[in-house]
């Protein structure tokens, strides 16, 4: 059965201490340890016994399974945080898990970066070897791919000068080039095929693509462009706060992490459950729940306004706060964002609070919309502070008219131009 | 392509497994490391790897006004010169050895943190770098042992030459050892690379580096002295190279053991570092 296996990861968990080290750590080192050795309980391990946070933990990947087969090109997508990174950086074993088992059939090249141990001072050419040779091949076999590296780079007469001399366009490309000739079964990619310009862009991945269907050889891949997962990918894995939440189709997982409104029925959204921006940290006001008014699904006609509940928990009293909502499209671009007037939340006790917005969409023609929600407020020089914010809160749905074509039209109708005759 | 390859990774860790097998199957990019340091040392310098020669000399000349002409130590009869320029290059070798490794992790963190390759081949190939770099700084002295052989100041033990590499190798390893069993350390308290300078040179007037073993007495000193790990091999070294040194078998017991110690010790230390070190860098 391994014959066809190339990764098996068997209940991987990987913990990480929060807060940062120094004098204090290394009194509870010897705590832990002396309190190790007498048999007794770690003193430290009680969370909440110091007003610090070391010692506290956080999972961040949070018992994975994961079979993937030779030859697949498997895609991980999922917001910051989900525990993608981590879960690449164990398979390249960069860190070690906190608990479970993977084996792994094949050699494995990780480019977690382009680059990695380039040196400026080195000439191209140089900095091939070394970087060859930092992902694990041997001096024969960078030898002997030299010349086809430096062809894919388009480099050309500049292998033999000092790489500092480079455009970092160059580099990239030089960088991305040793990393696609490795003869490794296994590669492990994050973010890296968004370099160079287009034409180069389009050229990693049919390179990478080729890597796949001609070579058989299995790809693991991160990104936050679609695009790109779905041109490489044929199976996608969608991790949230450390687990798998979706292994399989590509177009069905992006639809998953796209429409992060899970749990909800579409037109009630438990705010709570979704990822808040990190400046929520300071706790003034939270959105925990978001409720389209009057309406049982949410799509909606043309020039219907958007409208919506929203409901806050207020923990101090705020003046002049601005509702932020933010329409992006389904390829995850930005298409606009409305601002609200400013509401004064000062006269008000702590609680929750409701608070109604409505947002005209007159202009909006026809598609599959997320919407982000925020809450800003001025501070005292006039700055905007970020209060709360969730991204991809909800979805909407404009079918429009069937004479509107997107693809070719866009998305908005800009208010009416003036047309007359003038000779 | 086959099953030649399979890795398993597990969240327990085999304390003895010194991974040395890996570390030879990367034995090209030891050797680029290597070249590397080379390379970029001596970039934007006046005087390029001239330094190599000139650091030694200058030392070794004020080594010679303080300790030779000022305190007046014995140099155990071999001209000034040669006594110091020896000493400072074997202690040099040893030194730069050693504090090079001791911040293996700190100073790779970005290398480490993006790709894995065998840790080892970092301390390795820093050791390594250093024995180039001892070669080239006798140079001078060997120039100097020329023109005493023929006035006759000064004989090698001839034979005793053919130890020399096993003395490199000896406290090569040693140096690579306490390296990496500090850069265990390193890695999370940093202030412990600022110890690191100042414990070596104390430990370098613990040892015959700027005086001979011969001077030595039967104070408490003088027992610490000979039981340094670093001693035996400088007072062979010398007694190789010089003519002149002290040998104690009981010193040599003590080195030999130290240095197996210390390796196997540093390496399993090293490999349990290696593994998470990077949440905590």
């Amino acid at each position: 059965m391994e014959e066809t296996k190339a990764i098996i990861i068997n209940g991987v968990k990987k913990k990480y201490r929060l807060g940062s080290i120094g004098r204090k750590t290394l009194q509870r080192d010897i705590q832990s340890r002396w309190a190790l050795l007498r048999g007794k309980e770690d003193p430290n391990s009680r969370i909440g016994a110091d007003s610090g946070l070391y010692g506290q933990t956080f999972m961040a990947l949070d018992v994975i399974d994961l079979e993937i087969n030779r030859g697949e090109a498997v895609g991980i997508i999922g917001p910051n945080g989900a525990g993608k990174s981590t879960l690449l950086k164990i398979i390249s074993q960069i860190t070690a898990p906190t608990e479970g088992e993977i084996d792994i059939y094949g050699r494995v090249t990780s480019m977690l970066e382009v680059g990695t141990g380039f040196h400026g001072e080195m000439t191209g050419r140089e900095n091939v070897y070394m970087n060859g040779a930092i992902l694990g091949m041997t001096k024969k076999e960078i030898d002997e791919r030299m010349e086809e590296i430096i062809s894919f780079s388009e480099i050309g007469e500049f292998i033999d000068t000092p790489v500092k001399r480079y455009s970092s366009g160059m580099f990239v490309k030089l960088a991305f080039s040793v990393a696609a000739h490795l003869n490794s079964e296994i590669m492990i990619m994050d973010e890296v095929l968004a370099v160079g310009d287009m034409a180069f862009q389009q050229k990693c991945l049919d390179k990478m693509r080729e890597a796949v269907e001609v070579d058989g050889r299995t790809i693991l891949y991160v990104s936050h462009n679609m695009n790109t997962i779905r041109r490489l990918c044929k199976r996608c894995i969608v991790l949230n706060q450390g687990k798998i939440i979706f292994d399989g189709d590509v177009e069905k997982a992006i639809a998953l992490y796209m429409d992060r409104s899970l749990g909800g029925d579409g037109v009630n959204i438990d705010l709570t459950k979704l990822n808040h921006g990190w400046q929520s940290k300071n706790q003034k006001i939270t959105m925990e729940h978001l409720k389209l008014v009057d309406k049982t699904s949410a799509v909606y006609e043309q020039k219907e306004p958007l409208l919506f509940d929203l409901d806050v928990q207020l923990k101090e009293k705020l003046k002049d706060v601005q509702v932020r909502i933010t329409l992006r499209t389904d390829t995850d671009t930005g298409l606009g964002t409305s601002w609200s007037n400013d509401i004064d939340m000062s006269g008000l006790e702590k609680g929750t609070h409701v608070i109604r917005c409505k947002m005209d969409l007159s202009t909006v023609a026809k598609g599959v919309f997320y919407i982000s929600i925020g809450i800003y407020q001025k501070d005292e020089i006039g700055r905007e502070m970020m209060l709360d914010h969730v991204t991809r809160a909800f979805r909407i749905e404009i079918p429009g008219t069937l004479d509107w074509e997107t693809a070719a039209q866009g998305n908005i109708r800009f208010p009416a131009a003036e047309a007359n005759v003038v000779s | 392509m086959g099953n030649t390859y399979h890795k398993h990774i597990s969240a327990k860790h085999k304390l003895f497994d010194l991974k040395l097998d890996e570390v030879w199957r990367y034995k090209d990019l030891i050797l680029l490391f290597v070249r590397r340091s080379f390379a970029v040392s001596y970039k934007q310098t006046i005087l390029g790897p001239a330094w190599l020669f000139l650091n030694p000399l200058l030392t070794s000349v004020m080594h010679m006004i303080v300790f030779g002409n000022i305190a007046k130590l014995s140099t155990d009869g071999v001209p000034q010169l040669l006594f110091y320029l020896t000493g400072t290059a074997f202690w040099n070798f040893f030194n730069s050895s050693l504090s090079g490794n001791a911040n293996t992790f700190t100073s790779n963190a970005g290398l480490f943190g993006k790709v894995y390759f065998p840790r080892l081949t970092v301390p390795i190939a820093n050791v390594l770098t250093n024995v180039i770099k001892f070669a080239i700084a006798m140079i001078l002295p060997v120039i100097l042992m020329v023109i005493y052989c023929i006035t006759g100041s000064v004989t090698p033990h001839w034979w005793c030459l053919l130890l020399v590499p096993v003395i490199l190798l000896w406290i090569g390893l040693m140096a690579m050892g306490c390296g990496i069993l500090v850069s265990g350390l390193t890695a999370k308290y940093r202030d412990l690379s600022v110890l690191v300078s100042f414990g070596m040179s104390l430990w370098m007037y613990g040892t015959p580096v700027v005086y001979p073993l011969s001077q030595l007495d039967n104070t408490l000193l003088g027992a610490f002295i000979k039981y340094n790990p670093v001693t035996a091999p400088i007072e062979l070294f010398r007694y190789a190279v010089l003519g002149k040194g002290t040998i104690l078998p009981e010193s040599i017991l003590v080195s030999v053991v130290f240095t197996v110690l210390v390796t196997f010790l540093g390496i399993i230390v090293f490999h349990k570092v290696e593994r998470t070190f990077m949440d905590t860098v």
